[in-house]
């Protein structure tokens, strides 16, 4: 056999087209920098200003690159050989990753609520409850590493978005998954519960991308590339078709993992309890849109020839996490447990117009959303009002700590009706009631699954769509209409920092619900994944 | 040949998966997930070697390296739980349900 081992074609780049992920890059490594030469006074601040900058530089340059005229031409080089593709989906993506992912690191460094540190352990390394712990936190150290930290995570799902490669997916995935399980262990407070969910979601984190990568080296021995366009292509080899169907089952199961669909969601509820809130609040939002957009970019350009085979399955799929989440979110008696099982049934109405997959390929009506284009709005309004939320639960506090009881947030409208107010509004989002960015998601996306021709999965979704309700219904009857009994939570006062966030996740809930025009046509125009024609 | 290849892999991440399942101890499970990513390298070696192609080995080192990464955080979260608990059993002391 001939092997081309020495001739070696330079990947072409387009530099300008790239930035926005090469920043990010950057910003986490220049954080590694400040980590080890900046003194630890001034650290905190260096390492925010850094992060925010970086982050909102990336922002421009992706406003920068909107409409680039090689943004939609497959005939283009911003491929790297391939390997990563740089298109509508992935700028609209982008942007969206870095917006949610800055609101969510604002957060990270809010320090009103803990008298001057932030809601990260001051030791991560010492023994909860030791004299080392103690001393750490009594000398008022802060936890610095954390922002380096979510912006390698925010460039691991930057890489991730944009994969054209299943080894590229793998990698990306793990640059995203890697920071997070030590982010999810470095709670300031109750701090056992933190590290077992920080090992349970390592664990369990680690078998998802093994299965993944198992299925991964299948569809590479179906058809002896990496490519997504020679994935596309359906070359069949000697194996037949079981190595590329058992390939596409155990990728999907990886990727189902991450997006955390059921029967792979047992992680979602444990790891958004234990974790630090601000870092759910990153997760909830980053992780899920990330997976989301290397789900439709793989099972879209990739192997959407295999349309009529995925569907049947993640419709089963979309129904089961949507009627669990919803289901067993009614009797949770933990906020930040009820808020994961909701995330749990938004994953699964995300999958509902996966499933539809109404593209102009498929001989979608023109002049309606896609199906990309509705995920990407549904992740918007839910990216919203799940951020605004978390960042509401990190202020309802019992002598200095988080309280997490719905026991205890009985009455809290009467207490403090301005934040109670603003927390319906998020849930009234996350419901689906008009007028609120979550009612349009929810619309368009049911309207793209019916467009795709399945409209019993759409009515399937509004159906689970009314018991969903429920559960924002009981939270709000608790906040508002009970009264309390045994000990109750005050609210906080927040610091700039929360506020930032709490008011740019109203304004983008409501404004978004209100006008949902604008930005629908702007997703519309960046839908279409582009397929290299491949080497 | 390279069907046996498959075989072999498929055992070994068996394996690892039904091990990954049924112990208990953080250690052995992390170490059942590297038999899986192991399982993978020996696909991605064999399909490679069978399509006399070069992108498969390559593959093989790539994962390597992310096994790498994931052993250092992987065992720092074991060592810090196992102090915590002085215990490496993953179902000791439970506080989250599941």
């Amino acid at each position: 056999m001939m092997l081309t081992l020495f001739e070696f074609i330079p990947p072409s780049l387009d530099y300008l087209l790239l930035a926005p992920f090469l920043v990010v890059l950057g910003t986490a490594c220049l954080g590694i920098l400040v980590e080890a030469f900046v003194p630890r006074k001034p650290r905190f601040i260096v390492q925010l200003v850094l992060a925010v900058l970086g982050l909102i530089m990336a922002l421009v340059l992706i406003v920068w690159n909107w409409g680039s005229p090689n943004l939609a031409d497959p005939w283009s080089d911003v491929i790297i050989s391939g390997t990563v593709m740089i298109d509508g989906p992935t700028m609209a993506f982008w942007a969206l990753l870095f917006g949610f992912g800055l609101l969510a690191i604002i957060l990270f460094a809010e320090r009103n609520l803990h008298a001057g540190a932030t809601s990260f352990t001051s030791s991560a390394a010492s023994v909860p409850g030791s004299n080392a712990e103690t001393e750490a936190a009594d000398a008022g150290l802060v936890h610095t590493e954390v922002f380096p930290l979510a912006i390698f995570a925010l460039s691991g799902a930057g890489l991730l978005v944009a994969a054209n490669d299943l080894l590229v997916l793998f990698i990306g995935l793990e640059i995203l998954s890697l920071p997070l399980y030590v982010m999810v262990g470095l709670a300031r407070h109750r701090r056992v519960v933190s590290q077992e969910a920080s090992l349970k979601y390592f664990l369990l984190g680690a078998m998802a991308s093994a299965i993944l990568l198992f299925g991964v080296a299948f569809l590479f021995g179906h058809t002896g590339s990496f490519d997504y366009a020679a994935l596309s292509r359906g070359v069949t080899f000697s194996f037949g078709d079981s190595l590329l169907l058992a390939g596409i089952a155990l990728i999907g199961v990886g990727l189902l993992f991450k997006i955390g669909a059921v029967p792979f969601h047992s992680w979602v509820p444990d790891v958004y309890q234990g974790a630090p809130t601000p870092v759910t609040a990153f997760m909830s939002v980053c992780t899920k849109t990330a997976a989301v957009a290397a789900f439709l970019r793989l099972f879209y350009a990739g192997l959407g020839g295999m349309r009529l085979t995925w569907q049947p399955v993640l419709a089963g799929v979309a129904i089961l996490t949507i009627l669990v989440g919803s289901i067993i979110a009614i009797n949770q008696m933990d906020i930040k447990r009820v808020l994961a099982y909701s995330a749990v049934s938004h994953a699964g109405f995300i999958l509902v117009p996966l499933v539809g997959a109404a593209t102009l390929t498929s001989g979608m009506m023109p002049g309606t959303a896609s199906s990309v284009a509705s995920i990407m709005f549904y992740l918007v309004a839910y990216g919203f009002a799940a951020l605004g939320a978390f960042a509401i639960v990190t202020l309802v506090r019992s002598q200095g700590r988080e309280v997490t009881d719905l026991a205890a947030w009985a009455g809290i409208g009467k207490r403090d009706p301005v934040i109670a107010v603003i927390f319906l509004i998020f849930l009234l989002s996350m419901a689906g009631i008009p007028l609120t960015a979550g009612f349009v998601g929810k619309y368009i996306a049911f309207v793209a699954a019916w467009q795709g021709g399945y409209w019993w999965l759409a009515m399937a979704g509004v159906l689970g769509a009314i018991i969903a309700v429920y559960i924002y219904v009981r939270v709000v009857q608790i906040m508002f209409f009970k009264d309390p009994d045994g000990p109750t939570a005050t609210i906080t006062q927040a610091g700039p920092a929360t506020w930032i966030v709490m008011i740019l996740c109203v304004i983008g809930t409501v404004a978004f619900g209100i006008v949902p025009g604008p930005l629908l046509d702007l997703l519309q125009s960046v839908s279409t994944f582009i397929l290299p024609a491949g080497s | 040949m390279t069907s046996l290849y498959l075989i072999l892999a498929v055992i070994l991440f068996s394996i690892g998966l039904i091990g990954f399942l049924i112990r208990r101890n953080a250690l052995v499970v992390f170490m059942c997930v590297e038999l899986m990513l192991n399982a993978c390298n020996l696909l991605f070696v064999a399909f490679s070697n069978h399509h006399g192609i070069l992108d498969g080995q390559m593959a093989a080192f790539f994962v390597m390296v992310v096994a790498a990464a994931e052993v250092v955080i992987g065992l720092s979260i074991i060592v810090m739980i196992t102090r915590t608990r002085r215990s490496t059993s993953v179902d000791a002391g439970t506080v989250l349900k599941g």
